[in-house]
């Protein structure tokens, strides 16, 4: 059954392939989204029950991951076949088939038990999102396809040695294959620590890379101003999460073998490291794509700050990655809106764009409001709760700075989204036949409703799978084994739990 | 041979490579190191497992034989000779290579080795070459040798991975041979696609996005 959820993109991405009727074929995306998220639905419900040396298997962890996916790809099918009827110009086939292979391979990520089928996985994924950043064809998209590819391909590449190492360290400890995450984190104690140490580095340099944390992010404005908004919200929401989840996965196994508070030091530095980047950046940005790039970046930031933190920002954290991935799937859709209805996307040529497409300015504004971290949205939530537990465990100035930040980059964000919204238009603006249609904005809506709904009510099931995954993330046993639950460094780990 | 002296000619490699400024010559290096990657398993005494066996012969096929016949290919359509105006020149690349040698030295030495591990020489080996790659990758204006970087890093991976190559055969085969066709991948299809957008595969070109 869990297996499906691997298949059926895949198949769909074979089937798509031989459809020669483009408007036939992007119909492939929306059904296949939607009976993959059903299917999500069913397989969900399991995430108890995972036996301890499957290979392939939902977890609390990889299951809230994977349903955060499945909802964003659904948006983004939904908004797939009205955005690619603008583009008649493009051959479609291609960017069908990558991303039904996408939702395949991530799948497969957010499944994986075992540290190679998760790296495998991830650089797949990398070669299969390259021609979605290229589907534009032009020098611009050839230049942050390159950068993508290359940056991509180099961090992967260290991500395979640190994951070498973390086997290494298994093999030091007389610990051999199957080295499924479970069994890593059970045997903790037996791995040697250096290796344990070194290999974490490397894989949080290199998953780092693919998240797009600083300064190893230069690849991601580029790939996120030169792609249809549509590719920026998977890569944004999907892509980011699936390295998150790979690299969630390694600290895990290191937080159990009682080396938590080294990684986490080191996460806490890429975090605050990233949202300052990205801070500076975004003064004075002219392009609206590429602060949207820029406050991705930060709040990659703020995944791995919260996970630094540990205890209740750990989980708020991974409450973050779907309220994260639900605003930027509304940002990266109605900017793409707005792009297509001035074919710009600077800002001296996008201004008041709330008189000519009312409903895409108004939620790109929403998204932006929801994205800094108003209440009630989901953000929001996240973002206390992440800065409320930094002040009270322990870590004040880390909480201030992270506060601090979190309000410059509101100023900063503002300024340029207040001109593209509200500005008054400019004179020599390029009339486009784009207009907003019923097709092209409710996915959107959609998407901004659920952002809202997750701001003022978790629901229960949600919550247990959210707690489980938390405690999953700090190494803390798995829900499913209770003879695990017995160790005492699971334990030890939740000294920070309040 | 012994596989001490084929790590060792690795390391030299490493230096001619980031000291050498004719595109093709550093080409020539790179395909000797490939060449070198596929004996050593074979010096360690590994070919005694077909599949160690199998996985030598395709690192010499595909580093030895295809990668190059894709560069003269690549090399023939930009006439590209030499690297001009590196981002890092090369007497200092040199030094950076030499200091990040010496600080492989000292890394490999905090890593403990499992009792019985014959050629010590590999961890210090392995990350030297992954650094010299990585050196390669961020100072080179040209995308041929910036490819060449990225293989030369892929080679230190797989140095590393020869350690582990017994116990955990799948892991390291498939991460490696997976890395490899990334490799080849990136190399065929996108210095294809530059070259046809650009009529050149110098990256200082690919500078226009930027903040």
């Amino acid at each position: 059954m869990a297996l499906l959820l691997i298949l059926l993109p895949l198949l769909a991405a074979a089937v798509a392939v031989f459809i020669k009727v483009p408007a036939l074929r992007v119909r492939v995306l929306p059904v296949t989204a939607l009976v993959h998220l059903g299917l999500l639905l069913v397989v969900l419900r399991g995430w108890r029950e995972l036996p301890l040396n499957a290979w392939l298997g939902l977890d609390a962890l990889g299951g809230w991951v994977l349903l955060v996916i499945s909802v964003l790809f659904t948006i983004c099918a939904l908004y797939a076949p009205s955005y690619l009827a603008l583009r008649p110009d493009r051959d479609h086939r291609v960017f069908t088939v990558c991303l039904l292979a996408f939702l395949g391979l991530a799948s497969l990520l957010c499944l994986a038990r075992h540290p190679g089928v998760a790296w495998v996985a991830l650089e797949t994924m990398t070669l299969t999102t390259a021609p979605l950043i290229y589907f534009n064809h032009n020098r611009h998209s050839v230049e942050a396809t390159w950068k993508y590819l290359v940056l991509g391909s180099v961090g992967i590449a260290l991500a395979l040695l640190g994951t070498l190492f973390v086997a290494y360290a298994a093999h030091m400890g007389n610990l051999e294959e199957p080295l499924h995450y479970t069994r890593l984190m059970a045997e903790g104690e037996r791995l040697s620590r250096p290796w344990l140490r070194a290999g974490f580095v490397l894989t949080l340099v290199g998953y780092g890379t693919k998240m797009g944390l600083a300064p190893l992010h230069s690849w991601k404005p580029d790939a996120y101003g030169e792609t249809p908004g549509i590719v920026g919200a998977l890569l944004a929401g999907g892509v980011t999460s699936c390295a998150f989840l790979a690299l969630l996965r390694i600290y895990g196994v290191v937080a159990a073998a009682g080396e938590g508070a080294f990684a986490r030091e080191l996460f806490l530095g890429f975090g605050i490291l990233s949202m300052a980047w990205a801070l500076v950046f975004m003064v004075g940005q002219l392009d609206f794509k590429r602060l949207l790039a820029y406050s991705s970046v930060e709040h990659m930031g703020i995944l791995v700050f919260g996970i630094g933190i540990g205890g209740l920002a750990a989980r708020f954290a991974l409450f973050h990655l779907a309220a994260n991935a639900l605003v930027k799937s509304v940002l990266f859709l109605s900017a793409g809106n707005i792009h297509r209805s001035y074919a710009s996307k600077q800002l001296p040529q996008v201004t008041g764009a709330i008189r000519r497409t009312p409903v895409s300015a108004g939620l790109f504004f929403l998204g932006f409001l929801a994205i800094t971290g108003l209440p009630p949205f989901a953000p929001f939530i996240s973002e206390f709760n992440i800065a409320s537990a930094a002040l009270t465990l322990g870590h004040p100035l880390a909480g201030t700075l992270f506060l601090l930040l979190l309000g410059g980059i509101f100023l900063t964000m503002s300024d340029t989204v207040m001109q593209v919204v509200f500005g008054v238009p400019s004179p020599q603006r390029v009339r486009t036949p784009y207009k907003d249609t019923f097709a092209t904005t409710a996915p959107l809506v959609v998407a901004m409703v659920l952002a809202l709904g997750l701001g003022l009510h978790l629901p229960a099931p949600l919550r247990a799978m959210l707690e489980a995954a938390s405690q999953t993330v700090d190494g803390g046993p798995p829900a499913t084994s209770a003879k695990v639950a017995e160790a005492p460094r699971g334990l030890a780990l939740m000294e920070v739990r309040p | 041979m012994s596989p001490d002296f084929l790590i060792a000619l690795t390391m030299l490699t490493n230096f001619t490579l980031v000291a050498t400024s004719r595109v093709n010559k550093a080409i020539q290096l790179a395909v000797f190191q490939g060449i070198l990657m596929g004996l050593i398993p074979l010096a360690m005494g590994l070919g005694k497992h077909t599949h160690i066996l199998l996985l030598a012969l395709v690192a010499i096929a595909v580093k030895g034989g295809f990668i190059p016949y894709l560069f003269r290919r690549a090399l023939r359509q930009v006439k590209i000779r030499r690297e001009v105006d590196p981002y890092v020149g090369y007497t200092v690349s040199l030094m950076l290579c030499a200091a990040g040698t010496g600080l492989s030295l000292v890394l490999a030495h905090a890593l403990p080795l499992k009792a019985g591990t014959t050629p010590t020489f590999l961890v210090p080996a392995a990350l030297a070459t992954l650094f010299t790659g990585f050196l390669l990758l961020v100072s080179r204006r040209t995308a041929l040798t910036q490819v060449v970087g990225y293989l030369v890093l892929e080679n230190g991976i797989y140095l590393f991975g020869l350690l582990l190559v017994e116990e955990m055969p799948v892991l390291v085969e498939t991460g490696i041979l997976l890395d490899l066709f990334v490799g080849v991948f990136v190399m065929g299809i996108v210095i294809n696609h530059i070259h046809m957008t650009f009529d050149s595969t110098d990256t200082g070109f690919l500078a226009e996005l930027k903040d």
